[in-house]
């Protein structure tokens, strides 16, 4: 078949790397197959969900074909593959698992076993809307809902960091400093589904990147056995949760070391976050997934037009890079923080009250002795509005990004909220508090 | 299957895998039961456990009972968990990272089992794992203080199924989970009693020898949840055997068989008379209850012997005990 194959198919998924960083057209999902193949984990368990599915057919396919040593266990549930990874990890295997949406509710139980047990089970979360009413397409609720789980969250802006992601989190969840599951989000269909040009690393750089997996302590030891999930009292309990709050804030360190890892043999960069153009900007969108390309986009656009317009995608979720984002945040004049999920708290979504969250009471911002604003924020800590956009996989384009950085442009200009705030592309605003704006892009009153 | 059962001498000499000092109740019979299981045990065993009175009274933080590998993760995913881990063993000794030889037990209580558990189950016995899951029914939540489960029996009285002024207690018979166990399709399936130890550990013997999946389902007297006195759990065993309301019978490669015939059945009332559960039943008109317990048992055994003809070898064909 040789250069011809279908893309879209297993063989897509499963080429072999003829030409050494050779550029190929991959989905997000055959290319995230790729990275499962070349780490080529000692257990995946998975179960099928759309938009995920493809990539349980093409680690099938891989299986079926001699091509990975990996045991495949095709459970019943994703409670049972979650489960399945918590003990193929406990055992001291590589594990790995994959899911969507519902998929992601059903092994909500089982998150927190990983996370609490300390398992390095890496596991993409392909984002898609959840039920009722149900819904296929694109929508962060899922890993959202998820964002207190104790899993390292990764989010990924196309099928490139997807794959890169994948293969990061494997060294990232094995760090012995972290010993924590990690997710690897990306868009359903938009990324999951799309066919994009990128680059893929040959089989033995990626084994050689990821190392092979030596757990300190397993099941299969026969000279150490070991209790894996004991009952743990008030004498205890606090003190491992404690460990594990303190393993989450060492991914902040471990997240960038193994960036540069990953730069050094890549020539790809990623930090915690991007700051794309924000250095002199008055306002800003804060994005994460796919939208943070048409934001780029449109920060390109406004700029060409004279306006001081920024982008601050946001790479990693959890640990929550909250001094990051004050740093490059806290000069800003106005900022909208886009929240592909509601979260239904009624005073914003999870992202936007994150990082509002991150902009209070900064050094940075606040008054000298003599009452004068200090540091990067000599107007006061940006305004930060919430917009609420996407939702179910309703399409979010350049206008619609515009019509975010109008409204931030006028508040800028000192246009006061008022209830009918940017009619048109925004909805009407909720406003939970005097001080909190929550617009809804592009849904009909 | 010919194999030759441990000696009691040699059952006395195999590792205690559950160690003696664990938090269990006195008389509980879910202990008795691991420890006549385990001693069966051929090589290194991994116990994977449910949520339940097992688990969270022998790994109470930071000490352990357990001197082989053990792993809890939650109520209904045992079979899942299990099946990862026999999984990973899999891999990693055909990679060579693991060179001991295991065999792996899955652990769950009635509720973990019969109820909660059920579909993990069915999908570890479906999909082959080579795990022995052992069911220590007890017949209602005990570790959550006596609720009904599926495994209750008919006519017992619990903190969820009172018996009151206008109930008898539990209304429904007990689901069979042997067969539903053993319609899988799995080389063995079997249910047992720690009073009749010999024929329980010739069980163990032969589920940890399965070529894939194997179920038993022990029967574990709980003192609290059956209100008797302590020192009565294995009699009360023995009475469940010798009454047949716990027919001891095994499915082998789909051969029922029934594997101890009393030699005079006893009248279910001797089995339910020492329990507190079943008092109410000896009161005014809820002893026509007891009359239809009694007629399900004998249904059941006919049922069992109808079973055990069915699935016979054929003719010039010799069983293997």
């Amino acid at each position: 078949m040789g250069e011809d194959v279908r893309p879209g198919t297993a063989e897509a998924a499963g080429r072999d790397d003829r030409a050494r960083r050779r550029r190929t057209a991959l989905t997000g999902n055959e290319a995230v197959a790729l990275a499962m193949r070349q780490v080529e984990p000692d257990v995946v368990a998975a179960y099928p969900i759309t938009p995920q599915t493809d990539i349980v057919q093409f680690f099938a396919s891989f299986v079926a074909d001699g091509r990975v040593k990996t045991e495949f266990v095709t459970v019943e549930s994703e409670h049972s593959a979650m489960s399945a990874v918590v003990g193929a990890s406990a055992a001291g295997a590589r594990a790995m698992t994959a899911t969507s949406a519902n998929g992601l509710a059903l092994m909500w139980e089982v998150l927190y076993i990983a996370s609490g047990s300390r398992l390095p089970i890496v596991m993409p979360v392909v984002n898609r809307a959840l039920s009722a009413p149900i819904n296929i397409h694109c929508d962060h609720s899922d890993a959202m809902g998820a964002r207190d789980s104790g899993w390292v969250q990764l989010w990924s802006e196309d099928a490139q960091e997807a794959y890169d992601n994948v293969i990061q989190a494997v060294r990232i969840a094995e760090d012995p400093r972290v010993l924590l599951p990690v997710m690897v989000c990306y868009d359903g269909f938009i990324i999951s589904h799309a066919l994009l040009n990128l680059e893929v690393l040959t089989d033995d750089e990626v084994k050689e990147f990821v190392g092979t997996y030596r757990p300190d302590r397993s099941l299969l030891d026969p000279d150490r056995p070991v209790t894996v999930g004991p009952l743990d009292l008030y004498d205890f309990y606090f003190e491992h949760k404690r460990q594990q709050a303190e393993a989450m804030a060492a991914a902040r360190e471990v997240i960038p070391e193994v960036a540069a890892a990953y730069a050094a043999l890549t020539g790809r960069s990623y930090g915690m976050m991007e700051a794309y153009r924000l250095a002199d900007a008055e306002a800003a969108v804060v994005v994460l997934g796919s939208a943070a390309g048409t934001a780029r986009f449109v920060v390109d656009r406004l700029r060409r037009e004279g306006r001081k317009a920024g982008l601050l995608k946001l790479r990693v979720f959890r640990p929550f890079p909250a001094s990051e984002m004050a740093e490059a945040l806290g000069g800003l004049r106005a900022v909208a923080v886009m929240d592909r999920c509601d979260g239904f708290s009624a005073a914003g979504g999870p992202v936007f009250n994150e990082v509002r969250s991150a902009l209070y009471g900064l050094d940075g911002v606040r008054p000298d002795a003599a009452g004068r604003p200090q540091g990067r924020a000599p107007n006061g800590p940006p305004l930060v509005v919430n917009v609420v956009y996407g939702l179910g996989g309703r399409d979010v384009d350049p206008e619609d990004i515009e019509a975010v950085f109008d409204l931030l442009f006028r508040r800028i200009e000192g246009e006061e909220p008022r209830g009918e705030d940017g009619a048109g592309v925004l909805s009407r605003s909720l406003r939970p508090s005097p001080n909190t704006e929550v617009h809804y892009l592009g849904v009909r009153e | 299957m010919s194999l030759k059962v441990k000696s009691l001498k040699e059952l006395a000499a195999a590792p205690q895998w559950l160690t003696p000092g664990h938090r269990m109740c006195a008389g509980c019979g879910a202990p008795i039961a691991m420890r006549q299981l385990l001693a069966a045990a051929p090589r290194r065993v991994v116990v994977g456990c449910a949520t339940g009175c097992l688990e969270v009274a022998t790994t109470i933080y930071p000490y352990t009972a357990w001197r082989c590998s053990f792993i809890h993760s939650a109520f209904e995913n045992t079979a899942a968990t299990m099946s990862g881990v026999e999984a990973a063993y899999r891999s990693l000794r055909r990679q060579a990272r693991v060179e001991a030889d295991f065999v792996f037990v899955a652990v769950g209580g009635d509720g973990g089992t019969y109820d909660i558990g059920l579909q993990s189950l069915s999908g570890m016995l479906e999909r082959g794992h080579r795990v022995v899951y052992v069911c220590y029914d007890n017949g209602a939540y005990m570790n959550t203080g006596v609720q009904r489960s599926s495994a209750t029996p008919k006519g017992a009285a619990t903190t969820t199924c009172p018996a009151g002024e206008a109930s008898p207690g539990k209304r429904q018979p007990r689901k069979d989970l042997l067969a539903v166990a053993s319609a899988h399709g799995i080389p063995y399936a079997a249910q047992a009693a720690p009073s009749h130890w010999r024929d329980l550990v010739r069980k163990a013997e032969k589920a940890f020898r399965a070529e894939g999946p194997a179920f038993l389902n022990i029967l574990a007297p709980c003192p609290r949840g059956w209100r008797y006195d302590t020192a009565q759990t294995i009699e009360l065993t023995r009475l469940a055997v010798e009454t047949c309301f716990w027919p001891l019978v095994e499915v082998e490669e789909g051969r029922w068989s029934i594997t101890f015939r009393p030699k005079k059945k006893k009248p279910l009332l001797d089995f339910l008379k020492p329990q507190g559960r079943f008092r109410h039943l000896f009161e005014g008109q809820n002893l026509k209850m007891i009359e239809e317990m009694q007629r399900e048992v004998d249904e059941n055994w006919r049922r069992l012997e109808a079973l055990e003809r069915l699935t016979a070898p054929a003719e010039g064909l010799r069983r293997s005990s």
